[in-house]
């Protein structure tokens, strides 16, 4: 059984500690804040301008100002704050958010990462991306282990343009967890049911694999 | 005192605009666009223009082939030079750049803004570690600070911006609203000339000084106007019924 996204989110939401600041990317990333334990207290920076964003809206609070940076209408809290973008990427480059949490096309085992164009087909970023990689202290990468055409997206090096070189700390697939070590990638977790084998197959570098909790 | 209080975006607009001029458009989306400005120049149809904004403008998800803010000027062919730090669902923007018809300068979002705010603060470069070992970087001057790699990126001034506010007083002193301020004080301070959109211009005295966001030195000419505001996606949760 491989994790689906809602398990991939909630298990990207056990990398918050208790009074993080933390930033979310659009897709997967987004739904970490519905799995964040009641007893952590952490607040959310949206790099459009705001540090502690609450839950959408109830139909009759949309506000068209307010809005993260997936463009989605979300609420402010009591203790909410909003500023500028140059204030916005002062907090991120300055290292002053504690976790960065996004998508990937590519991840390479030492931590490069790709996830903002395919060259002749696809630009879509960059945005905030290379920012956040560059200036948050943890990245974390949610992804799926392969491409829907099954092709490995963890690999000695990446093909794609990266958007940081060298800045990844985790990532977590749908069907393992892993660490980018200075050995390269480390085995951290298995989704249950998932085989040593199946992450080694579908992932085109080493794996270092010591003890690891099989669940 | 000059009078900078305009009837509307065409009498703000009237006699500064021209062909080939550089325009700073403020927004994250469509969140914190001057919209009337954008529709203003659009119908005066000013082509060859070199915009400076976060994204340029965004095409409706659920209708196809309709879009808003500076996307109306990609469809009416009258960009010919982009720096922006995000294309997303912008399929034209993405189409022009790929078929070379638009030169598309893409910057990180951090480095947007910092390099607007450097260019309004008259500082002419920074070096950032942001875009170190990728095509960022690639032309551009590195250098190393403690161990780490940072890359020279230069400020950026414009011919005319275009900024969004929600509160106004006849001195130029803006106040944004919540999400919607974003690229907007920055680009307020980098504008040759600087027109701001404003929701309510107030009497002077209403604004209180320590609130101010964007003082008035840095606004030429305001107006009063709000076009209908644009929502991209409409999130929402639903009530407890218990």
């Amino acid at each position: 059984m491989v994790w689906d996204r809602s398990a991939i989110a909630a298990r990207a939401a056990m990398e918050i500690q208790d009074g993080y600041y933390v930033n979310l990317g659009i897709g997967i990333p987004t739904l970490v804040a519905n799995y964040v334990p009641a007893d952590i207290h952490v607040t959310f920076h949206s790099e459009n301008g705001m540090l502690g964003v609450g839950p959408f809206p109830y139909d009759d609070q949309v506000d068209p100002d307010l809005i993260n940076a997936g463009k989605q209408t979300v609420t402010e809290l009591a203790t909410s704050s909003y500023f500028s973008s140059a204030d916005s990427f002062a907090m991120i480059r300055g290292g002053h958010i504690d976790l960065a949490i996004l998508g990937a096309m590519q991840v390479a085992e030492n931590g490069d990462l790709a996830n903002w164009m395919i060259p002749g087909k696809m630009v879509k970023g960059i945005g905030g991306a290379m920012d956040l990689v560059a200036g948050v202290k943890r990245v974390v990468v949610v992804m799926n282990h392969v491409t829907r055409d099954g092709k490995p997206k963890l690999m000695r090096k990446c093909e794609l343009p990266l958007t940081g070189a060298g800045v990844v700390d985790r990532i977590i697939t749908d069907i393992c967890v892993l660490d980018v070590t200075n050995d390269g990638f480390r085995l951290i977790e298995l989704a249950p049911g998932v085989d040593v084998s199946e992450v080694t197959e579908n992932t085109d570098a080493e794996i270092l694999i010591d003890a690891i909790a099989e669940l | 005192m000059p009078n900078k209080v305009h009837a509307d975006a065409r009498a703000a607009l009237e006699d500064i605009l021209f062909d080939g001029m550089s325009i700073m458009a403020g927004g994250f989306g469509a969140c914190g666009i001057a919209d009337l400005c954008i529709q203003e120049i659009r119908r005066r149809q000013i082509r060859d223009l070199k915009i400076i904004s976060n994204n340029c403008g965004g095409e409706y998800v659920d209708r196809p082939g309709e879009g808003f803010g500076l996307w109306t000027w990609l469809q009416d062919g009258l960009i010919s030079r982009a720096v922006c730090s995000y294309i997303g669902t912008n399929k034209t923007f993405e189409q022009q750049h790929l078929n070379k018809t638009i030169d598309l300068e893409l910057s990180p979002q951090g480095t947007l803004a910092e390099r607007i705010r450097a260019g309004g603060a008259g500082i002419g470069g920074f070096y950032t570690p942001t875009g170190a070992g990728t095509v960022i970087a690639e032309g551009k001057e590195t250098r190393e600070f403690d161990g780490r790699q940072y890359v020279l990126e230069t400020g950026i001034t414009a011919d005319l911006a275009i900024v969004k506010a929600w509160k106004g007083d006849p001195a130029g002193n803006l106040i944004y609203r919540k999400t919607a301020r974003n690229f907007n004080p920055m680009m307020a301070t980098a504008g040759k000339i600087t027109v701001a959109e404003v929701e309510h211009i107030v009497e002077p005295g209403e604004l209180n000084p320590d609130g101010i966001h964007t003082p008035g030195v840095f606004v030429q000419r305001l107006f009063q106007g709000q076009a209908e505001k644009i929502i991209e996606q409409r999130t929402t949760r639903q009530r407890d019924l218990d």
